[in-house]
């Protein structure tokens, strides 16, 4: 498979920046041929949105040599890849992603809902997690907002960080770090329990901006709790 | 007379009788190594005769006897079968230990006839003169082999008959030990015997440095075996596991295939179809490595209760509805009857909202509060429009749920569609 070509044809470099709703080059990494030409084929209904699809990748290190390529504002990632998984993807993707311009980020699209799988690509580096069973909207959707730097949480996502927050009930030493605030918690169970980001927003009676910062803080504790909580919930589970 | 053994040896009479009989040593019954009993039972003869004549060319073939018998024993495969063992020198109790069997008439028999026949074997070959000094340790090395080949024999018999007690155990050992010792104590003599005592050390020496330099040719080339040995046993359990997958997924998802390609026209079967396949191999995949609380069957926990009700609404009525729970706690009595209000309300979110998209279902275990809402983006509806005698909301949800000291909210969510919030306080036993 060597899609890696298509990037030849496209003629602009990168997304106008400030997060408008311009065109977004994404690189799509999973092994099954038939998932991205089905994912293809979703975006391109939704065209005017501007989504390209500039490259493709079924393994690792197909995906590593693209992406350095073609430098894409996101990435689609599969979190089940021959020769490492997404994980390894992230891990060698590393320093495009704490670029300074033009980072590119990961948005991790599963059809396994196993807590690790979740977690795992989270604290790798993936600003976001949605499930196949996305519709073709909320992805396009999902890949503006993972460009924008905000995280997408999908309910299961959601479900997964409340457990690993929730289920421990002693506060360790660096709380104000590691715990979620009432607010944040609130979004979460709201985003579980299947509402959009606006519906939040009308429910709480607060803007769908704050309720996108909530989320990215939480995205942020998620990835710097390696100290506490979430090392105990994963050794609890044997995550680790 | 079953057949075990996949192979005849060159030397074995060809059997002329249609139904093609196979040689085998017999594992019952047997003195040494089954071999008389095994070829009496392939020639149709009587044992003794089969006995008799190995004796006869045993003492008076020179050796040839001896040579048969152990090419038998060697290229001839073990067998189950024959006539059950009441020639064995051991009987099998009820209770499972072996004890000696009182002698019949046959037995004492064929002990008379090897007596004799080891009486004119020592009378011939005077073991008292000069060629008796190479004739005892060959007695004694021959001895040991048997008893080694024949625990060899028992080993692999013993893949058939599983019923190997501590006694059997321990007298197997016992009998490996022996058949060493007799081997070392054989050629011990030998050697002594050959040479002067005086020479012992210098044999031991030059026997060791022997040793040590063969373990050195070989070595590498053993170790390399083992390992191929120990790979290859891995790729036969991956292969294995492989295969089990393979099976699965042929039973299961072919299947499914099959019904959906009989149902295309069918959407809302189809989808019913394959959202039934995905959950199971859904459940299949990654249930093992899961989180540990999914694994118990029968839904003992909230968590379980929950998805497996959600499973059960989704698969009657064909919409999909997506579960997130958090937290867990076992069931009791309330949480049961929560359970029941939340399925109702499922019932209802599928009927009524399904064709807005999936259902989503949330439960969350905080302290002693159980927390179920379900959702759908359907039209939505009117608690206080429905008719009085329409009883399936007020009863079956918000009744319910009062009855058992919980609450129970209908609202219409922002965007269209109903949600139904249960709230429920744990017993407080259960904490």
């Amino acid at each position: 498979m060597t899609e890696a070509g298509e990037n030849a044809g496209t003629g602009e470099t990168g997304g106008p920046p400030g997060g408008s709703r311009g065109r977004v080059r994404v690189v799509l990494v999973d092994d099954h041929r038939m998932f991205r030409t089905g994912v293809q084929a979703e975006i391109g209904e939704t065209d005017r949105t501007g989504v390209e699809v500039v490259g493709e990748a079924a393994d690792v290190d197909q995906a590593v040599t693209v992406i350095t390529a073609t430098r894409p504002e996101v990435v689609l990632l599969d979190v089940h890849l021959p020769g490492g998984g997404g994980v390894e993807v992230l891990r060698r993707c590393a320093p495009l992603m704490a670029a300074a311009e033009n980072p590119v980020r990961f948005l991790a699209l599963s059809v396994s809902d196993a807590a690790e799988d979740v977690i795992g690509v989270i604290r790798g580096g993936a600003r976001g997690y949605v499930t196949k069973t996305i519709t073709g909207t909320d992805l396009v959707d999902s890949v503006f907002r993972v460009q924008d730097g905000d995280a997408v949480f999908s309910p299961r996502l959601a479900g997964f960080v409340l457990d690993a927050f929730a289920s421990t009930d002693a506060p360790p030493v660096d709380e104000d770090l590691d715990r979620l605030t009432q607010r944040e918690r609130e979004v979460l169970r709201l985003i579980a329990r299947g509402y959009a980001y606006k519906e939040i927003a009308k429910q709480l009676f607060i803007s769908v901006k704050t309720v996108e910062s909530h989320v990215s803080a939480v995205l942020r504790k998620l990835q710097l709790s390696n100290r506490h909580e979430l090392t105990r919930w994963a050794t609890a589970r044997r995550l680790v | 007379m079953p057949v075990a053994a996949a192979t005849r040896p060159p030397h074995a009479p060809d059997a002329d009788d249609p139904p093609q009989r196979k040689l085998y040593r017999s594992a019952d019954g047997r003195m040494l190594g089954g071999v008389a009993r095994g070829l009496a039972g392939h020639l149709g003869l009587p044992v003794g005769w089969v006995r008799l004549a190995f004796l006869l060319l045993f003492m008076w073939g020179d050796g040839l006897g001896v040579l048969l018998y152990a090419a038998f024993w060697v290229f001839v495969p073990l067998g189950v079968g024959g006539r059950a063992g009441h020639r064995s020198f051991f009987e099998t109790l009820p209770d499972g230990t072996r004890r000696l069997r009182k002698p019949d008439r046959g037995q004492i028999t064929a002990l008379v006839a090897l007596f004799i026949g080891a009486g004119i074997f020592i009378s011939k070959v005077q073991l008292g003169g000069e060629s008796g000094r190479y004739v005892w340790p060959t007695l004694l090395v021959g001895a040991g082999v048997v008893l080694v080949w024949r625990q060899a024999d028992n080993a692999r018999r013993a893949h058939w008959t599983t019923a190997a007690g501590r006694h059997g155990r321990l007298f197997q050992a016992a009998r490996a030990l022996a058949g060493v010792a007799l081997v070392g104590v054989g050629l011990t003599v030998f050697i002594v015997v050959r040479g002067s005592a005086a020479q012992l050390g210098n044999v031991l020496t030059a026997t060791l440095a022997v040793l040590v330099g063969v373990a050195l040719l070989a070595g590498p080339w053993l170790i390399r075996m083992t390992q191929d040995l120990s790979e290859e046993r891995l790729m036969r359990i991956r292969a294995q596991e492989r295969a089990e997958v393979a099976a699965h997924v042929h039973d299961s998802v072919l299947h499914t295939l099959t019904l959906i390609q009989r149902n295309a026209e069918d959407a809302g079967e189809v989808r019913r179809l394959a959202r039934a396949q995905e959950r199971e191999l859904r459940n299949w995949l990654y249930k093992p490595e899961g989180t540990g609380k999914d694994e118990a069957e029968e839904p003992a926990t909230l968590a379980e209760a929950v998805k497996k009700t959600a499973a059960e609404v989704e698969d009657h009525h064909g919409v999909p509805i997506e579960v997130v729970v958090v937290g867990d706690c076992p069931l009791d009595e309330k949480l049961g009857a929560q359970i029941q209000a939340a399925r109702e309300a499922m019932v209802n979110a599928a009927k009524y909202g399904g064709e807005g998209g999936p259902v989503q279902v949330y439960a969350e275990v905080e302290g002693q509060t159980v927390f179920v809402s379900v959702r759908d983006r359907g039209p939505g509806f009117d608690i206080d429009a429905v008719p009085e005698d329409r009883m399936g909301v007020r009863e079956s949800i918000i009744g319910r749920m009062q009855r058992n000291g919980g609450t129970a909210r209908l609202r219409s969510a922002p965007d269209g569609g109903t949600e139904v919030e249960l709230e429920m306080e744990r017993a407080a036993n259960a904490a």
